[in-house]
């Protein structure tokens, strides 16, 4: 097999779904490394990728007014156990246009890695991202993954992100998403993230509600077991009339793993409201009891119930 | 003998007597209504017999088929043919309802089990039971799981609690069910009409049961709400 078969097979025992990659009007990237192993562009999509041995520098733009039905996917890692990817990012989707990007990150062998990527989001008036990075670092909890993103969405516009890691080790992720959001525009971010061994979770989420009736909501799910340590900061500002945000986080501990919640609210406009619920701690009783009462053991149950808040 | 026996049994919980030498039986296949009013005990009955954490008994003993379940783990209990239904169910975020109800499932129709609480299966075996579903909606899940069990004896924590008059009688309907399937239910409620269904009934006042028989008296005693005031004594003498 070749770096791209190799690519797909990861691909496929993680998601299934790398047949996907084949269709002819599905856009797609898929990189080993700095090595892009194939891509291809779409109607209504400009997709460019320059190879560097510094780094990929991708450029993903959506035609204004399209509307792209197929997920343009992403499918970016690399198979050596021990090497370092730097991505640069820049997505533009122009006003009115609609589209879904599906972005996973493999490194099913990592022993010692890095992955570091820069990403530049823009989202137009009236336009709509929905974009979902899930992530597989292997079993070992060698990596080290750094994603920072700045998002703009301009008025009216719409985003809509999952990250999702929870599968596997973790290894050390830090995340850091700072989104501003304009008059009438919505953002909601989510992040679920299962940690074990001694992984180690940061993520910091920036909502910025700039424009008047502007809205967020900030949604983070993380399990831990072990001696997994995670640290999640959530922070919305409310600066402009009818602004509206939520902050929502959940973390369940279990073994000797740690964690924390912060949640920052900071309001500059008499009229904007931004409110936040955090829960940290032990899986709760009442859910747990009613799973034993189906027969469940409490091991069982605890993984129905961390199954669960991961969906 | 009896499926379920319990003979003085005592709870004590900070300082205080809440279950005061109860002893009550529940024979198999039997609907066994435990009426009482609120903070009578009831549900502290429920969760001793289901095992719940906190929930050991000071004295006395909880037995199934002659087996004393001292010590036995909540989902041992369960597994021996004893569940419960929760006066207020749990919310599970991203458990959908159709994989709620295949847990520990005996019955070869799960989905089933909604229809006999009036919930079309297509309109919720994809939902999640979390906070979007309404508490009546959660409660019949619960009740449809229950059935789905297909238990020896099932405990319902005031199965009404929630439910809009109109549709109680589905709630009797199903209890009924149970019964027919061959599970034993300790029906356990603050409301009397809902007793009339039971073949027995039990009256549980100031820690004691004081009342055991028929369910017109047993509703007769407790509508007189002269139990209520009484600490037990009255009704005991």
């Amino acid at each position: 097999m070749n770096a791209f078969d190799d690519m797909l097979a990861a691909l496929s025992s993680i998601y299934a779904d790398a047949a996907i990659l084949a269709a002819p009007r599905t856009a797609h990237v898929v990189a080993d490394g700095h090595t892009v192993l194939s891509r291809r562009a779409a109607p209504g999509v400009e997709l460019k990728v320059v190879e560097s041995p510094e780094g990929l520098v991708m450029e993903l733009v959506v035609a204004e007014g399209a509307r792209i039905e197929n997920p343009i996917h992403s499918c970016i890692g690399f198979l050596r156990p021990r090497a370092v990817q730097r991505l640069k990012i820049r997505v533009r989707i122009e006003p009115g246009a609609c589209a879904t990007v599906l972005a996973h990150c493999l490194f099913p062998n990592a022993e010692a890695g890095q992955h570091v990527m820069d990403a530049a989001i823009e989202i137009g008036s009236g336009a709509e991202l929905k974009y979902s990075e899930g992530h597989y670092h292997g079993e070992l909890g060698g990596m080290e993954v750094r994603p920072k993103l700045s998002v703009w969405i301009r008025p009216g516009g719409k985003y809509f992100s999952d990250f999702s890691l929870t599968t596997g080790r973790v290894g050390r992720l830090a995340i850091a998403q700072r989104v501003e959001v304009a008059c009438d525009a919505v953002a909601e971010i989510t992040a679920r993230v299962f940690a074990r061994g001694s992984d180690e979770v940061r993520i910091q989420d920036e909502l910025v509600l700039a424009g008047r009736a502007s809205r967020g909501l900030i949604k983070t799910r993380v399990a831990l077991a072990d001696d997994a340590r995670a640290a999640v900061v959530g922070i919305t500002h409310g600066n402009a009339e009818g602004a509206r945000g939520h902050m929502d986080c959940l973390e369940l501990i279990r073994d000797r793993a740690a964690a924390r919640a912060e949640p920052i609210v900071a309001v500059s406009h008499p009229l904007a409201k931004v409110t936040h619920e955090a829960a940290v701690g032990t899986v709760d009783q009442e859910q747990l009891e009613t799973l034993r009462a189906h027969g469940l053991s409490p091991e069982q149950a605890i993984d129905v119930i961390v199954t669960g808040i991961l969906r | 003998m009896s499926l379920l026996e319990i003979v003085q049994l005592v709870f004590r919980a900070n300082g205080r007597a809440i279950l005061d030498g109860v002893d009550l039986d529940v024979a198999a296949g039997e609907i066994h209504a435990l009426l009482g009013a609120n903070g009578a005990g009831k549900t502290t009955v429920a969760r001793i017999v289901m095992g719940c954490s906190g929930y050991a008994p000071t004295a006395g003993s909880v037995r199934l088929e002659g087996r004393d379940l001292a010590g036995l783990p909540m989902h041992e209990r369960a597994r021996l043919g004893i569940t419960m239904a929760w006066q207020e169910p749990a919310r599970f975020e991203g458990l959908p309802v159709n994989e709620y109800l295949s847990l520990g499932c005996r019955s070869p129709d799960p989905a089933g089990c909604l229809r006999l609480v009036g919930l079309a299966p297509e309109a919720y075996l994809e939902r999640v039971l979390d906070k979007k579903l309404s508490g009546g909606e959660r409660k019949r899940i619960e009740l449809a799981s229950v059935v789905a069990l297909k238990p020896r004896l099932a405990i319902l924590d005031e199965p009404a609690a929630g439910i809009d008059v109109p549709s109680m009688e589905e709630i009797e309907q199903l209890i009924l069910a149970l019964k027919r399937e061959g599970s034993a239910v300790l029906l356990i409620t603050h409301v009397e009409p809902v007793a009339k269904i039971a073949d027995r009934a039990s009256c549980l006042c100031g820690g004691r049961i004081t009342f055991t028989g028929d369910p017109a008296t047993a509703a007769e005693r407790y509508r007189s709400r002269h139990c209520v005031t009484c600490d037990g004594v009255a009704c005991a003498e």
